[in-house]
């Protein structure tokens, strides 16, 4: 099948390759960019592993062509770092507040809390948990992935981070 | 997980767009938001030679007011229509659908048109548009047709779309000022199809209902208006025994597929069940 070329923009950086019409969104990140932080989890648009933020949109690159993503802007894990290299609001807080444990879900959390919190920068918990339903965590840590970007929505804010009681 | 190769299209114009799908016929298929098409590749279930994506076409995309009508392009998505303070207003019942449906990422590439022409019995807009009253605008080579969405759909997967046809609005009569409405949905966990779900518009008189339409999601090949189950409580004031006979017209025109969600019996009861609950809610939000 003939490639065809694309060109887009990844973490501010203009890339471009080739790409047969069949090659998903996901496969052309990780293995011709090799920016390997975006992950394949279930494959079948379920799981969330694999969000980047494209044009403003928390997309599962998965299920999108990479051909489709031609002239996009796109941002993944490897992209959300301060300038400065110091770690974002939601890095920090998915530090601070243990939101990972086998970390495979987290790129993938960052990238859809980060648009989520964009939209909506100070969620309720409910907000966030609804904001965040087409992510699955195998380690089943939302507890904290909720309480690392309520931390992250108060950075964001100016505000003192302040726990619910439990 | 990679589809099987396929030449990929991405014409501006809708006349190219249905120029192409009308000569590479069966082979080719329109690519809306593909969030039903390209897992469906994925696992090599469809397979077709070409696709024809219809994100490049100015024009298929917006909500806009025509008189008494809320026209809806077919590309619109999930998430434009959730942010639509016009839908909102006007049409409150979609907007508490869409956020039923799969989940935020699906919701910012997931497209109305594709909803609805998919033919799927699990999708839910088409019986929310049976219940509605709405019509579809298809644009082939032969010119455009509107059709009513109760006359759309013909099967599971099977629809009135002729081969080269593109669904390209939806066009919903604005209900009733103080209408009542509601969607239940049973599933098991966020993102599924409904095990059963049923939606309703009403609008009550002198605590009385006066007009009714009941649609139903995934109970049978295709969606269903429930005629019968809305006669039933024209006239009266939802008491239990009209609730209960409600209920029962309508399971006796599903015929649910058994699958991983519950048996036949189950999903007929739990679809009674959110008949129930739609009408009682639909009322309490009617004036």
């Amino acid at each position: 099948m003939a490639k065809t070329h694309v060109t887009m923009k990844v973490n501010g950086a203009e890339i471009e390759g080739l790409v047969e019409p069949r090659t998903l969104l996901v496969h052309f990140i990780r293995e011709n960019l090799q920016l390997t932080g975006t992950h394949i989890g279930c494959e079948t648009t379920h799981c969330g592993a694999c969000t980047v933020d494209l044009d403003g949109m928390s997309v599962k690159s998965c299920t999108m062509f990479a051909v489709q993503a031609a002239g996009s802007e796109i941002i993944t894990i490897e992209g959300v770092a301060n300038a400065d290299g110091s770690l974002s609001a939601l890095q920090e807080g998915f530090r601070m507040m243990h939101g990972l444990q086998c970390g495979f879900c987290t790129p993938g959390m960052i990238l859809r809390a980060q648009r989520l919190l964009k939209e909506n920068p100070s969620p309720s918990e409910a907000e966030i948990r609804m904001g965040i339903s087409g992510n699955i965590c195998r380690c089943t840590g939302y507890q904290n992935i909720v309480r690392a970007i309520q931390y992250a929505a108060a950075k964001i804010n100016g505000v003192e981070f302040q726990e619910a009681a439990e | 997980m990679i589809p099987g190769p396929f030449s990929y299209h991405r014409p501006a114009t809708l006349a190219d767009a249905v120029k192409l799908l009308s000569t590479l016929g069966d082979e080719a298929r329109p690519l809306a938001g593909g969030h039903s098409l390209v897992p469906m590749m994925k696992l090599r279930l469809a397979t077709p030679e070409h696709l024809v994506d219809l994100h490049g076409i100015d024009g298929l995309k917006g909500i806009r007011r025509d008189g008494n009508r809320i026209v809806i392009g077919a590309m619109t998505t999930q998430h434009e229509l959730l942010a639509s303070d016009e839908i909102a207003k006007s049409l409150p019942m979609l907007h508490e659908t869409v956020l039923l449906i799969a989940d935020p990422q699906v919701r910012y590439r997931g497209t109305i048109g594709g909803n609805v022409a998919n033919g799927d019995p699990g999708n839910d807009m088409p019986a929310l548009m049976l219940t509605l009253g709405a019509s579809y605008r298809l644009e082939g080579t032969a010119g455009a047709r509107d059709v009513a969405a109760s006359e759309f759909y013909q099967g599971a997967y099977f629809t009135a779309l002729e081969p080269g046809e593109i669904l390209t609005s939806i066009s919903i009569p604005a209900p009733a000022a103080g209408h009542g409405y509601a969607y239940e949905k049973l599933k098991r966990k966020v993102g599924d199809y409904a095990t059963a779900a049923a939606a309703v518009v009403l609008t009550m008189s002198g605590g009385k209902v006066a007009g009714c339409a009941i649609g139903l999601t995934n109970l049978h090949e295709t969606p269903l208006l429930a005629a019968e189950a809305a006669r039933c409580v024209i006239g009266t004031s939802l008491d239990e025994a009209t609730l209960k006979k409600a209920a029962a017209a309508a399971e006796a025109i599903m015929s649910p597929a058994a699958d991983a969600r519950g048996p036949v019996e189950y999903r007929k009861h739990v679809g009674g069940i959110m008949v129930t609950r739609a009408l009682t809610r639909a009322a309490g939000r009617a004036s």
